[in-house]
């Protein structure tokens, strides 16, 4: 238990040394130093763990109950923090939910919280243990890297005043809070590193304290907290009904007969905001105003990740009921929406982050079918996309700087321009959609999870999002490969920092690409067992990708690999202008026009707006997830499911 | 796996195929030649045209506007022979389809990367083209996956274990996807009114679209990918066909030599359509025959059972 107290308070004491130092060189040190702390960390927690396959804590009482009453206290000072900030900003709609909550977890904390019995507090399983690897080793890559982009970042406005001691102190603290997260058995507790996650993404993104910022912080911070509101109602239920403030537990009660239809709905709603699914997608479309490392951060190891865990912890008690048909639904219309809106979208950090809601959809929907298959889908569809969205982001960020710009129009020729940032572009793009590469491999077993489950509307949603999927990311990979005449190679202005984080993010991609059979038979398939112990394993395994096609896949990554170290760019062939109607000036870039005027030419990428336009995909996506939302809080309310 | 196959005829079919597909390929292409001709009154080429032409195509001058893109059409050959590969080894249907777009997604990037305005507007639309095809042969995947018993691989659609639901015949259980996969082939045979990318004519308004900025070796290359797929594609509709006997077998490539006539014959009656009509009718087509099929097979499945 030691090791889980350490990893939740460790990054908390680094965060708080982060906020005093000031000077560049001991902050770097700081962050490097705490970062290969933290991986160790968790990847010996994992390594501890490994054999045992996890275990439960119990807390002593007396330090349970001080840490409960903290807990409490910081609860309020935030909701009062929230309050204030709120009323300066007149977002009224912020205080008022940031009060209803804090009233009313303070009185079912002093009326029952108290009185009920938790036994096991906190708890490692496989899951969390794979969740603890991708917070400790994905989090703290990206905080390495924020050292030089913010040291770019505070260079590109010099007026303005150096805060980065606490941008640095935000980051620690929410990956302190995740890691809270994927170790809490105690609903109470959870919930107090739910809303920490809620507030630093809320400070993270009104970081730069624009207008623009404002607002689209306290869009997250509305949305996010009325998750969080479903999250008390849940813990309430669960408390004075059911006497439960375990999750486990809680889950486990379904098996004695005993509905749960109401704390699952509520809790699972709690996901769906803080996983950016529609039709709360919003916010983390604009909580792109804040610095890059946040974008990477939010997207692929914190935040929507903590939103899918939480779905997929219920999953369980969701499959063929209420909770399950409306987690489906809204996953399923989300995946298929936001990958069409991506298509329209030319603005790099758009298109990840389109991606990024799409492909939570995709979890979450299977997280929504509840079988084992789809179990193992989502859990691959987890580590895949927070290894390849960090390294995206993180290079998409790296080309602002450099380029200055994140439009993909400004990034063709890129190739010539910064060729090592255009290959580990590549290299990203093409594990988000191609095969043998991992993203597309739990696609597949996302699909043929779908197609057994009775929910035909979601194999279509898959079917389509994923073929327009393709077309988005082809048409921005070749962009990155146009072979542009006359670029001056200028990634020599890069950090040193950026290009470490950068790439150890490369080779973990690959590493998963190339390893995933190995670690899925030792840490996801035993994980699923576990979750589905009431079954033979023989038939839960058979259900899972025949491992046959798992290697064949890992060999085709090899194999891909490969072949461009071997061959690419070898030729002896005479190279010759490009074919302009023979009117090229042989420079590859201008002709001579009409006039005999000299004429350049510009390439640029199709965005379909009348088809995929954003805003029509969005306005379709909000509607069809409010109306699934509303039946499903109707029926609930109704009582017509118990 | 089912106990059916077993390595030794995985071998020979693989080995066949990587051999005997090109010139499969190549004749089928000099079959569609003469019979365009005469469709249009002309003689028509030598059966054995398109290998002259190859032929002559590797003879030619070696030249590039790169040193990156022959790296990318390579990969374009080697990836279609492997996507031929699976589908012959009888191996998962899903895997054939990715690996297809792995493939068929390194020819966009070859020509992408010449940066040559012909090419790129090529590369574009064939792009598109692939989102407008894709959601079709999904379909076509889940639809064997119902009906053969709740398996992906090849070699259980064409050599069905004993078994309630596996010996059900593809074309009878799914007629509306075996149309809907028709439509969408005119379009992987880069045939009219869907010819957007390239054509085998330099004369659209695209000069040859993604094809432009290759020549000699490089083409002639592309072209033999061309013969490799094609062969494989027309293995898609013989799918439609085995249900265990060897009747079905016969009628199958029957089938696959009419299908390929009539993708000649529409051809030759169409003329080129903006890329608009092909993503509509395509996904139109996708939706009203391959998606209207699944929903009934799948409202069969819950009333009736399958096979009954």
């Amino acid at each position: 238990m030691g090791i889980i107290f350490f990893l939740i308070l460790f990054p908390l004491l680094a965060a708080i040394v982060l906020l005093l130092v000031k000077a560049d060189r001991v902050r770097g040190f700081v962050v490097i130093a705490a970062s290969v702390v933290i991986a160790a960390a968790s990847i010996w927690l994992t390594a501890a763990n490994f054999a045992s396959g996890g275990a439960s804590f119990i807390v002593n009482e007396s330090l349970s109950e001080f840490i409960g009453y903290a807990m409490l206290v910081i609860e309020v000072v935030l909701a009062v923090v929230i309050f204030v900030l709120g009323v300066k900003y007149r977002k009224y709609l912020a205080c008022l939910l940031a009060a209803v909550q804090a009233v009313l977890m303070v009185w079912f904390e002093l009326s029952t919280g108290e009185h009920i019995e938790v036994e096991n507090a906190l708890y490692v399983d496989r899951l969390s243990m794979i969740m603890a690897l991708i917070i400790g080793i994905i989090g703290t890559l990206i905080c390495v890297y924020a050292l030089g982009y913010m040291k770019d970042f505070q260079h590109h406005q010099p007026e303005a005043a150096d805060r980065r001691p606490w941008f640095f102190f935000l980051l620690f603290l929410f990956l302190a809070a995740m890691f809270g997260i994927v170790f809490s058995n105690n609903l109470v507790w959870l919930f107090f590193f739910w809303e920490i996650t809620t507030l630093c993404s809320f400070f993270l993104i009104g970081f730069t304290k624009t207008q623009e910022a404002v607002n689209n912080s306290f869009r997250a911070i509305i949305m996010n907290l009325l998750g969080g509101l479903g999250f008390v109602f849940a813990i309430v239920y669960a408390g004075r009904v059911l006497g439960v403030m375990e999750l486990d537990r809680l889950l486990a009660t379904q098996q004695m007969g005993i509905a749960i239809t109401v704390p699952v709905v509520l809790l699972a709603f709690a996901g769906l905001t803080k996983a950016a699914q529609m039709p709360f997608n919003s916010w983390l479309l604009g909580a792109m105003v804040a610095p890059t490392p946040t974008s990477a951060l939010l997207h692929s190891s914190t935040m929507v990740k903590a939103g899918v865990f939480l779905i997929l912890k219920l999953s369980p008690a969701l499959g063929w009921s209420l909770g399950g048909f409306m987690v489906m639904l809204v996953g399923g219309i989300t995946f298929l929406m936001a990958s069409f809106a991506a298509v329209s979208q030319s603005n790099a950090k758009r298109v990840l982050a389109y991606s990024t809601v799409a492909n939570l959809g995709l979890i979450v929907a299977c997280a929504g079918v509840g079988a084992p298959a789809a179990i193992w889908a989502a859990t691959m569809l987890i580590i895949f996309h927070a290894v390849t969205k960090s390294l995206l982001f993180l290079c998409v960020g790296t080309a602002e700087h450099n380029i200055g710009s994140r439009d993909i129009e400004d990034m063709d020729g890129l190739f010539g321009r910064m060729p090592r940032l255009a290959t580990f572009m590549i290299i990203g793009i093409s594990a988000m959609f191609l095969a043998p590469f991992g993203m597309l491999i739990s696609k597949w077993a996302a699909l043929q999870a779908v197609i057994t489950s009775g929910n035909p509307l979601l194999v279509f949603f898959i079917i389509f999002g994923s073929s327009v999927t393709l077309f988005y990311w082809g048409k921005w990979l070749g962009k990155l490969a146009a072979i542009v005449a006359r670029r001056e190679n200028i990634q020599d202005k890069v950090n040193k920092t950026e290009w470490a984080s950068l790439g150890t993010l490369v080779c973990l991609v690959i590493a998963a690409c190339i390893t995933f059979p190995t670690y899925s038979k030792q840490l996801v398939v035993p994980y699923i067992l576990s979750q589905f112990s009431q079954y033979e394993p023989t038939s839960v395994t058979a259900s899972l990708m025949d491992g046959e096609n798992m290697v064949i896949m890992a060999i085709m990554v090899a194999i891909i690999i490969l072949l461009p170290l071997l061959f690419y760019g070898r030729t002896n062939k005479k190279i010759v202008p490009i074919y302009l109607s023979g009117a090229g000036l042989a420079d590859n870039l201008s002709y001579m026009g009409s006039m005999q005027k000299e004429t350049a030419f510009s390439l640029r990428n199709w965005y379909m707006e009348s088809y995929f336009g954003e805003k029509k995909m969005n306005v379709i996506g909000v509607v069809a997830t409010c109306v699934i939302l509303a039946i499903s809080f109707a029926m609930l309310v109704g009582g017509m499911v118990r | 796996m089912n106990e059916n196959v077993n390595i030794g005829l995985i071998i020979i079919s693989v080995a066949a195929y990587v051999i005997f597909a090109p010139f499969v390929g190549g004749l089928l292409a000099g079959i569609d030649r003469k019979i365009s001709a005469r469709m249009q009154g002309r003689c028509g080429p030598p059966l054995l045209q398109p290998f002259y032409d190859v032929f002559k195509l590797l003879g030619k001058e070696p030249v590039t506007v790169n040193a990156a893109q022959d790296f990318y059409v390579g990969c374009c050959l080697f990836f279609m022979i492997v996507t031929g590969c699976f589908f012959f080894a009888g191996l998962s249907l899903l895997l054939v389809i990715f690996t297809l777009t792995t493939a068929s997604l390194f020819l966009v990037v070859a020509a992408y990367a010449s940066n040559s305005p012909y090419a790129q507007i090529g590369a574009e639309r064939e792009l598109l083209q692939m989102m407008a095809y894709e959601p079709m042969v999904l379909i076509l995947a889940v639809g064997f996956y119902f009906i053969k018993g709740g398996s992906f691989d090849v070699s259980d659609i064409v050599f069905p274990a004993e078994g309630l639901t596996s010996s059900l015949l593809g074309i009878q259980y799914l007629p509306g996807v075996f149309l809907g996969f028709l439509f969408i082939l005119t379009i992987k045979f880069r045939k009219s009114p869907f010819d957007l990318s390239m054509s085998h004519h330099a004369h659209q308004e695209l000069v040859k679209g993604l094809t432009t900025e290759f020549s000699g070796k490089t083409l002639a290359i592309l072209e033999i990918s061309h013969w490799y797929e094609n062969v494989f594609l027309l293995g898609f509709v013989f799918l439609f066909f085995p249900n265990g006997s060897a009747a079905m077998i016969i009628v199958g490539v029957v089938v696959c030599i009419a299908v390929y006539l009539l993708e000649s014959f529409i051809d030759n009656a169409n003329a080129r359509m903006k890329w608009q009509f092909a993503l509509n009718s395509a996904w139109i087509v996708a939706l009203c025959f391959g998606v209207v099929n699944l929903l009934v097979l799948y409202f069969a499945v819950f009333n009736y059972g399958l096979g009954v």
